[in-house]
């Protein structure tokens, strides 16, 4: 009948719940890509104010609206003469006046319609596209996967039940299943059914004059009763084949918690931008180790010619003065290590930043504590030194600096050390990324 | 789809109620689809483009929205900035999603949104698979501009060529052509219909009468009459000009039409970049004239529907009432001095309006026979709404139907703002001397042509310095704002490869 309806035609009902996702990921994109300065200086803005576990979070972000305005020609709003409609009037007659408001024409609302608005425009990036801001173009959770050593421990795992086991492990709920199952497979008597049938005999026994029917009936319940009181007897409410434990069987599990000691600098010499690009150092590899470990601690040790271990406030906006020396760094995290962090629990891995100034002797002694203590016990040890913007040495000429050099003679005989020079910010993912990439390698060979 | 499942006049659809709960499922949709057919077609005697009824989730009307509410659209990066906009806004919970978009195609594709609930998706089919529908459908405006059978494949096509624009010449010149063009938008729609083609048969004859006429006009007199031969020096390039502009066609208003067939410097991709903006421009342009009318025809059809369905006892007491709650929220009307209130409602008074009329016809007051001599009392309101509905823009409607009656509820009044003055002044408010005033005052203010600024293609010397001389007519002295102007300019030039120039024209032409 309907379809008859020249007009209406056919009516077509389409569920496009299930269509593919995303269909504006391209203009996402293409927006992202045009507002990349905007966004990469709204992302350093969100790195310096955030915490390094959480830095890489994705969330809101503002950018100006210069970039991304749509001009259009538009009729002013503060010139000529116009006239309007409103509803809603009280008390006006033709001829009435009203002040207009001060600072501007029109009704406010109506004067920000217009666009081009002071407003930052503000929106919310994904974790992914946050980072992808950050490390520039970085292919981090392939390289993780493939990077970092296993190291593992035994561990008890779940696995289904057994027949037999120590009490503890006792599976009550599973028991109780096959305890059910048993009696009634069995037919053993309910203890309500039994207790139905005590009332009734009770209720019988208490009538003072019972007939021959109550009588037959109270004989009848009696030997009802004994029988089943005997089969209950007979079939046990949980039966030692009901009883089921829990089953663990041992696995080896990858050792799940890391801790990260950041080790910086702080003397006069590391200023902001030196900071700035210790810190992104710093949340890339809590990043390396977020994705891989269960859990992963952050130790904040400072130090000028003395080290103490501070809150991450402290560390990056903390002021420091005094010399350098970099072993008392090392000494402290040993401490630190041996006290909170033993190896055969936890994997270490340590991460320091300089801008490589140390005295010779102390440089030495640093070598020493790395050598002996540090390394061997280290799942992966990285040092960068900070250069100067132009990618080149402090104090111009004059080679390799003090630190630089010790730390070089470490290199040939520990692959889990690594030393990077960072200029600029696009050199800190390259340079984390060939020091893992170089592990992957030795670990594909071995 | 198959409906043999479904016998339209099944018992299970005749007295007892379509559905029950808030839970919607197909089966009910169709069968509420159907009712409301019943009640649309026949009792309202609409007449629809067949309805294609999509549902999608929260995350696809994000999508819709910001391709401008089409199903598909080419890629550009305003979409993206709407769309990461819409979707802060939404996440919290600033801006909730609208319950549905229809689109001008043929057959009419609405979106339902699947969190609405049965009740809602009632509304939504009534007020966009009827009402909506049968307004694109039947209006003049939409009849003349758009071709809603082509629109899905032409935005297609659009699609396709910006992308492989994009794949042989590269992101960016595409993003800049487009960029441009938008920014031209509101300047590239034609606002007045130009005369048809003609087929080459019609224009032989058109020619041949012609020359009949003047044969039959010929008066050897005429010869003798001095002809208005250049008498001085500068005339000589004045009559250059005159004809330099008649060639191109200045002025003209559709500056991206101009700037598509006229630039020296595009390339030919880029005039069908341009030329795909301007069609959508164009497509839009009657949705903008008819806002009004639009949301009015299609909340009086859906609030006419439903309380015909729980006549006919179709649907419950509290899917009516749920109904009801929301359609209470979409026509609310705040007044001028409420925080709220963000200009005239368009459902508000469309649906004033359209309910206003529909007294007119069946209770006409003394006041209505004098000012609606030509409805009042005439009855058969579906009649004089559906001619109302295909005859007229938002602005002649209100200047045609607006009532006295509805000026009084509204409480209207009109208000002048010279920015020569510190103060308004209330021209005119809702009694006797008023009404007239109040109401062409109403209608001005939905002339779309009127709020935006009047841009033409004055002139342009294409053998000399190739300099483009663009034209801003003002109204009532209301200049071009400053903000954007400079950057769309820049916009012109790239798009027109030389100098361009705007010249303030201080007063329109008296017309």
């Amino acid at each position: 009948m309907t379809a008859e309806r020249g007009a209406g035609g056919m009516a077509q009902f389409i569920d496009r719940r299930l269509n593919p996702r995303d269909k504006s990921l391209g203009n996402r994109q293409r927006f992202l890509r045009r507002t990349r300065a905007e966004v990469r200086r709204a992302v350093d803005k969100a790195v310096a104010e955030r915490t390094i576990a959480d830095a890489a979070n994705g969330g809101a972000v503002s950018i100006p609206t210069d970039g991304i305005g749509e001009p259009q020609f538009h009729l002013s709003r503060d010139s000529g003469e116009r006239e309007r409609v409103l509803p809603g009037n009280k008390d006006f007659v033709a001829g009435d006046r009203i002040e207009k408001p001060k600072g501007g024409g029109g009704s406010g609302r109506q004067a920000s319609d217009s666009g081009g608005g002071e407003d930052p425009f503000s929106f919310a990036l994904s974790e992914s596209e946050f980072l992808d801001i950050l490390f520039e173009d970085l292919e981090l959770p392939d390289l993780v996967k493939a990077s970092l050593k296993d190291v593992s421990q035994r561990e008890f795992r779940r696995a289904g039940y057994t027949n037999d086991g120590a009490t503890p492990n006792l599976a009550v709920l599973r028991t109780m299943r096959a305890s059910m199952s048993r009696r009634l497979a069995l037919r053993r008597p309910t203890a309500a059914g039994v207790e139905r049938l005590e009332a009734e005999l009770a209720a019988l026994r208490a009538e003072t004059e019972p007939g021959v029917a109550d009588q037959l009936r109270i004989a009848e319940l009696y030997a009802e009763i004994e029988r089943l009181k005997r089969l209950q007897r007979a079939i046990p409410f949980i039966d030692p084949i009901d009883v089921r434990y829990n089953r663990f069987t041992p696995t080896i599990v990858p050792r799940a918690k890391a801790v990260m000691f950041c080790l910086m600098d702080v003397s006069a010499s590391m200023g902001e931008r030196e900071k700035d690009l210790a810190k992104r150092f710093f949340i890339l590899l809590h990043l390396f180790l977020k994705r891989k470990y269960a859990r992963v601690d952050i130790v904040f040790i400072r130090h000028t010619h003395e080290a103490a271990e501070v809150d991450e406030q402290e560390f990056f906006y903390g002021r420091g003065t005094g010399g350098t020396a970099v072993s008392s760094a090392l000494k402290t995290m040993i401490a630190v290590r041996d006290k909170r962090y033993p190896a055969a629990d936890w994997n270490v891995y340590c991460a320091q930043a300089s801008d490589g100034d140390n005295s010779a002797s102390d440089t030495q002694d640093s070598v020493r504590l790395l050598r002996e203590a540090i390394l061997p016990q280290t799942q992966y040890y990285a040092y960068i030194e900070i250069a100067d913007e132009d990618g080149g040495q402090r104090y111009g000429g004059g080679g390799d600096k003090d630190l630089w050099r010790g730390y070089a003679q470490l290199k040939p005989a520990a692959p889990n050390f690594a030393l990077a020079r960072v200029a600029g910010r696009d050199d800190i993912y390259p340079v984390l990324r060939e020091l893992f990439a170089r592990q992957a390698r030795k670990g594909a060979a071995q | 789809m198959t409906r043999a499942d479904l016998a339209p006049n099944a018992p299970s659809t005749r007295g007892g109620l379509l559905f029950d709960g808030a839970e919607w499922d197909f089966a009910a949709v169709r069968r509420v689809y159907e009712a409301i057919e019943r009640v649309g077609c026949d009792e309202l005697g609409l007449d629809v483009f067949p309805n294609q009824v999509e549902i999608i989730s929260a995350e696809q009307m994000l999508d819709a929205y910001c391709s401008v509410g089409m199903p598909l659209m080419y890629a550009h990066w305003s979409y993206g900035k709407r769309f990461v906009r819409d979707e802060a806004l939404y996440r919290r919970g600033y801006q909730a999603l609208a319950y549905e978009i229809v689109i001008n195609s043929n057959p009419c594709i609405s979106y339902c949104m699947e969190e609405n609930t049965m009740a809602m998706q009632t509304l939504v089919i009534a007020h966009a698979a009827f009402g909506h529908n049968h307004f694109f459908k039947n209006n003049y405006l939409f009849q003349q501009w758009t071709d809603p059978a082509g629109i899905l494949d032409y935005l297609d096509f659009a699609k396709r060529y910006v992308a492989s624009c994009e794949e042989r010449h590269g992101l960016e010149p595409v993003e800049t052509t487009l960029d441009a063009a938008h920014s031209l938008m509101g300047q590239g729609v034609f606002r007045y219909r130009r005369a048809a083609k003609l087929k080459l048969g019609d224009y032989e004859r058109r020619l041949r009468e012609r020359q009949e006429r003047e044969a039959q006009d010929y008066c050897d007199l005429w010869r003798t009459v001095p002809s208005g031969a250049p008498t001085r020096e500068n005339s000589i390039s004045e009559e250059e000009a005159r004809e330099r502009k008649r060639r191109l066609r200045l002025p003209e208003e559709n500056l991206l039409y101009f700037l598509e067939k006229n630039s020296p410097t595009l390339r030919s991709w880029q005039r069908e970049l341009l030329r795909i903006v301007r069609n959508l421009a164009q497509y839009f342009y009657p949705q903008r004239q008819t806002k009004l009318m639009n949301e009015g025809c299609a909340t009086f059809v859906h609030y006419t529907i439903v309380n015909r369905l729980y006549e006919k006892g179709l649907i419950s007491e509290g899917a009516l009432m749920e109904i009801l709650h929301s359609h209470a929220n979409v026509v609310a009307q705040f007044d001028f001095d409420d925080p709220n209130y963000g200009g005239i409602n368009p459902y508000a008074l469309g649906f004033a309006m359209m309910q206003d009329i529909k007294r007119i016809c069946v209770s006409p007051t003394a006041e209505d026979r004098e000012w609606f001599p030509d409805i009042a009392g005439r009855q058969d309101w579906p009649a004089v709404l559906r001619d109302v509905w295909a005859n007229y823009r938002d602005e002649s409607f209100v200047r045609q139907f607006l009532s006295p009656h509805l000026m009084r509820k509204f409480r209207l009044f009109a208000l002048s703002d010279k920015a020569s003055e510190s103060s308004y002044r209330v021209e005119a408010i809702h009694d006797d001397e008023g009404y007239r005033r109040v109401r062409s005052s109403l209608a001005d203010s939905y002339d779309v042509g009127a709020g935006e600024p009047d841009i033409q293609v004055v002139d342009v010397d294409l053998l000399g310095d190739r300099e483009l001389v663009l034209g801003h007519t003002s109204r009532k002295g209301v200049g071009l704002a400053e903000t954007g102007r400079e950057a769309t300019l820049r916009h012109v030039r790239r798009l027109w490869g030389y100098d361009v120039r705007l010249e303030d024209a201080p007063t329109a032409p008296a017309s």
